[in-house]
């Protein structure tokens, strides 16, 4: 494994950290109050500091320092994580990605925007106020000088590796003499008691030592009495603990920053000797498990030591929160009881979520390899249905044992299948995370104050549509924060929150997956569209048209009713394009509206692209499958109801209303002449401009769920044809292009662009 | 004809033979993934005429030409006895429809004569060498000039 794989993993995990990191201030944002989601927040910011480090990239490193540091207030409840204060956290959150993308694709972060909130979040430490200010009501209260005993201590791992000496940000030691903080040299007692993991994770013990020898003059003392007979002994198991005393100018903030890529693998306690002993702001309690408890933690330890590699880390999510749990009685009590129970039952219902996580395993697979099993997969299915097809055709006799064989392989090859799809799933999470950045930075870009409500942020569909929604979806909630949304003032004089919300939903309907993004904002308004459309040349002015029809209007090429032209939407390319994306991916959109209240944009999408259902016809003796979403009826003309208009089209009468008839075989070329409509089938779809045509074929097969295949692979795209699939038979059948077809059907040539494009593909010169 | 020689300089090299009519070519036997018996292929509509369809190969669409055609022959008529050399012509995999596979050759540079001059573009286009061996003729043709990769259809 070369350093550029290692460093791809890091921004894979940087990723996932980066996810934790806004999900868990959102969660505090709502007002989770839990001290386990402050925890995985700075983890997140700590872990893509540590790996930043090793690879150097120093501009990550320190700004993830920035704001771990201040997050570290927040952890030891120096600072309350009001709205202001997560605004400001939030921001750096989006600046953290920024930098990280920058890391890996190169290019830079405008660095007034990160140098502004560098300052901001040092302000945030130092315990100022947000700028814009909160009320003085949600500010940061002084801490009570009972409390801060352990609160003061409790800080530690945000430590700077530099020598930079004392950092005064996370530690204003309010209500206490500077006495302590003088340089006059003390000696330390560091106990540090590695776990398994330290060392699973490539941790050496000895190295830290030598660092830790650095700090000052050391004397070290091995503990060897953990130390279990060598026939019981585990390889991989840490046996020695080491009391080291330490006689150093520098502070204990030095010396814990030596274990600082170690803390969460190992016990460590550090204490002042001598006079300054008892002094309550020096006493240790976070990462101490054995000062505080000290039966337990063995107990834990030696437990851990001798199971398996899942269950120790799940005993040593327990043992910490244990830690934490202890930790928290031992600050409250020096405050409250009563408190005491409640942060403890706090931090238990945390070791519980932990060990959930833990047992929760996953691998990173390439999606090659998941895509290779699932062509293989469909190819089994095929092979399967061949199989029976021809055991049908050559057995007589029926009963036979091979057909009951045969449908059991069936039905395992169903499940098969189900289950490598099922693979490809995943949950639309990560594109509603980026919306809600998209919705924080357009809103402050246009002086709004928007909340995004997201719901259904589990519900799983196949990657690639994941991969193809971020970006309609990006468009939609920039349109909705940007014209959907009233400003403050607009919205307190209508009576409303002045707080707009923008919910974003999720669920599963009938094997699709149903995306709903609503706002409470003003609703479409009808008049100005019906204006614009009529501006635009895109409606004539007298037409009379429905509700539905206006908010409909939104969506045709080159609408927008945005009165100037903004950086963040109305370039008259929005909602054309979404409606675009969304059919490409075999999607619909609807939008409802009601004047006032709102809108909500309702998008229904397949859940894998890679299957489709679809209705296999028979064309000239071609099988052509044609999308079962294009289909709105299927019927049988008759005589009466075909119509001759002008030279060579024909309508079709269907209640009263004149459809256009389209012989797929004649568009295709298939055939050189029309067939006659009489002896065909028609199917009645809807394409995309949202006129009707009746697709004339000559005969329906069937209808089937077909495997998707590209064309483009080996080929190139063919007009009229959107992909082609492999049927019982083993042979390829093509996907119609309904849009395409009807497209050609209306005069635009559907062969000149076509033939073009084959002749440079695979011609030569000729 | 300096593009020959520098992209035969290396010695030895095996080439797989076949037979279109009554004329004989040969392609390297690297660029050939496997060898398959004819079936009906689904046309595609608006193709070129050499451009006899797609078959499924173990799942994969796979486009069969006919190289009959498309080296500007007549086209072939194809019946089970008709061979699919399946080859990789850069990153896309083309079937190539034949009369039969005849040999693998094992040549050296030196049985490679360079193609006469003749008039016409195509032959000039794919034709990479003649080799003369059992008093036959062979034609060495070159796949990736016969199907020039195209990525502006991509977009």
């Amino acid at each position: 494994m070369d350093m550029n794989e290692i460093k791809e993993i890091f921004f894979q995990e940087c990723e996932e950290q980066l996810a934790e990191l806004e999900s868990g201030l959102l969660k505090l944002n709502d007002g989770d109050r839990d001290p386990e989601t402050v925890n995985a927040v700075f983890r997140a910011v700590h872990s893509i500091k540590g790996g930043a480090g090793a690879f150097g990239l120093d501009d990550l490193v320190s700004f993830a320092h920035v704001f771990e540091t201040t997050l570290d207030c927040v952890r030891s409840n120096k600072l309350e994580p009001s709205q202001d204060v997560l605004k400001v956290m939030l921001k750096s959150a989006d600046i953290l990605a920024d930098l990280v993308t920058a890391s890996r694709d190169g290019g830079s972060v405008e660095e007034g925007r990160s140098r502004g909130l560098v300052k901001e979040l040092e302000a945030l430490a130092r315990g100022e106020l947000p700028s814009g200010g909160a009320a003085p009501a949600e500010a940061p209260k002084p801490q009570p000088a009972k409390a801060a005993p352990a609160k003061a201590a409790a800080p530690a791992p945000a430590a700077p590796s530099d020598d930079s000496g004392f950092q005064p940000i996370p530690f204003t030691f309010e209500g206490f003499g500077e006495e302590e903080q003088t340089l006059e040299p003390s000696v330390f007692e560091v106990i540090f008691k590695p776990r398994r993991e330290l060392y699973a994770k490539g941790n050496e013990a000895a190295l830290l030592l030598r660092d830790l020898s650095r700090v000052g003059e050391m004397s070290i003392n091995c503990d060897v009495d953990q130390l279990p007979a060598f026939d019981k002994m585990d390889p991989e198991a840490a046996y020695f603990s080491w009391t080291i005393l330490v006689k150093t100018s520098k502070g204990e903030q030095d010396i814990r920053s030596v274990f600082e890529f170690a803390e969460w693998d190992c016990d460590l306690d550090v204490k002042v000797q001598e006079s300054t002993a008892e002094e309550l702001p020096m006493i240790p309690v976070p990462f101490d498990l054995s000062a505080l408890d000290d039966e337990g933690a063995e107990e834990d330890n030696e437990s851990s030591d001798d199971h398996s590699a899942m269950e120790s880390a799940a005993a040593a999510a327990v043992a910490a929160a244990e830690t934490a749990s202890n930790v928290t009685r031992l600050a409250a009590s020096r405050a409250e009881k009563k408190e005491s129970q409640a942060a403890a039952a706090a931090a238990a219902a945390a070791a519980n979520a932990n060990a959930n996580n833990s047992a929760g395993q996953t691998i990173r697979v390439d999606l090659d390899r998941v895509d290779r099993l699932i062509n293989l997969v469909g190819e089994l299915v095929i092979n399967q249905a061949m199989l029976s097809q021809s055991v049908i055709e050559n057995d007589n006799n029926g009963t036979s044992s091979i057909n009951m064989g045969l449908e059991e392989l069936q039905q395992l090859t169903r499940e098969i299948q189900d289950s490598v799809m099922a693979i490809r799933a995943q949950p639309v999470k990560p594109v509603f995370q980026r919306m809600s950045r998209i919705v924080r930075e357009v809103a402050d870009m246009v002086g709004k104050s928007i909340r995004l409500v997201t719901e259904g942020e589990n519900t799983e569909v196949d990657k690639t549509v994941i991969d193809k929604l971020a970006e309609p979806l990006t468009h939609m909630i920039r349109n909705a924060v940007d014209h959907g949304i009233e400003s403050p003032e607009k919205r307190e004089a209508a009576g409303k929150n002045p707080e707009g919300t923008v919910k974003l939903t999720a669920k599963h309907r009938s094997g699709r997956i149903v995306i709903e993004l609503v706002d409470d904002g003003a609703g479409i308004n009808r008049e100005r569209v019906r204006q614009k459309a009529i501006d635009n040349d895109l409606i004539a002015a007298d037409s009379n048209l429905t509700d539905e029809e206006i908010d409909n209007l939104i969506f045709m090429p080159g609408f927008s009713t945005a009165d100037k032209i903004s950086d963040i939407s109305g370039r008259g390319v929005g909602m054309d394009v979404v409606k675009r994306s969304i059919q490409a991916l075999g999607g619909r959109i609807t939008i409802s509206s009601r004047p006032g209240q709102g809108s909500t944009f309702t998008m229904s999408l397949p859940l894998t692209l890679a299957v489709l259902d679809g209705m296999v016809v028979t064309v000239a003796g071609q099988t052509l499958v044609v999308p079962l979403t294009a289909i709105v009826e299927t019927l049988q003309p008759e005589a009466s109801s075909i119509h001759s208009f002008g030279a060579n089209q024909r309508l079709i009468s269907i209640r009263n209303s004149f459809c256009p008839l389209v012989d797929v075989g004649r568009i295709l070329n298939f055939r050189g002449t029309q067939a006659n409509p009489v002896e065909g089938v028609a199917l009645l779809v809807e394409s995309e401009g949202g006129g009707q045509r009746a697709l004339m074929v000559d005969a329906i097969q069937g209808q089937r769920q077909v495997v998707i295949k590209s064309l483009e692979a080996n080929y190139t795209h063919v007009p009229g044809i959107a992909a082609a699939t492999i049927l019982g038979d083993g042979r390829v059948a093509l996907i119609l292009d309904v849009d395409a077809v009807v497209a050609a059907s209306r005069g635009q040539s559907l062969r000149q662009d076509g033939v073009l494009k084959s002749d440079m593909s695979l011609a030569a010169t000729g | 004809m300096s593009y020959v020689v520098k992209n035969l300089a290396q010695g030895s090299r095996e080439l797989i033979a076949f037979r279109i009519g009554d004329q004989e070519f040969c392609v390297n036997i690297m660029s050939v993934r496997e060898i398959r018996g004819w079936t009906k292929a689904t046309g595609l509509p608006h193709s070129p005429s050499y451009v006899m369809g797609v078959i499924n190969l173990r799942g994969a669409v796979l486009p069969i030409v006919d190289l009959s055609a498309r080296l500007g022959m007549r086209r072939a008529e194809p019946s089970p006895r008709h061979v699919i050399i399946v080859s990789q012509v850069k990153k896309r995999i083309v079937g190539l429809l034949v009369e039969a596979v005849s040999d693998i050759l094992t040549v050296t540079d030196d049985n490679i004569q360079p193609v006469p001059e003749v008039s016409s573009e195509l032959e000039k286009q794919y034709a990479r060498g003649i080799l003369a061996i059992d008093k036959r003729m062979i034609c060495l043709i070159e796949l990736d000039s016969l199907f020039p990769d195209t990525e502006s259809e991509a977009a």
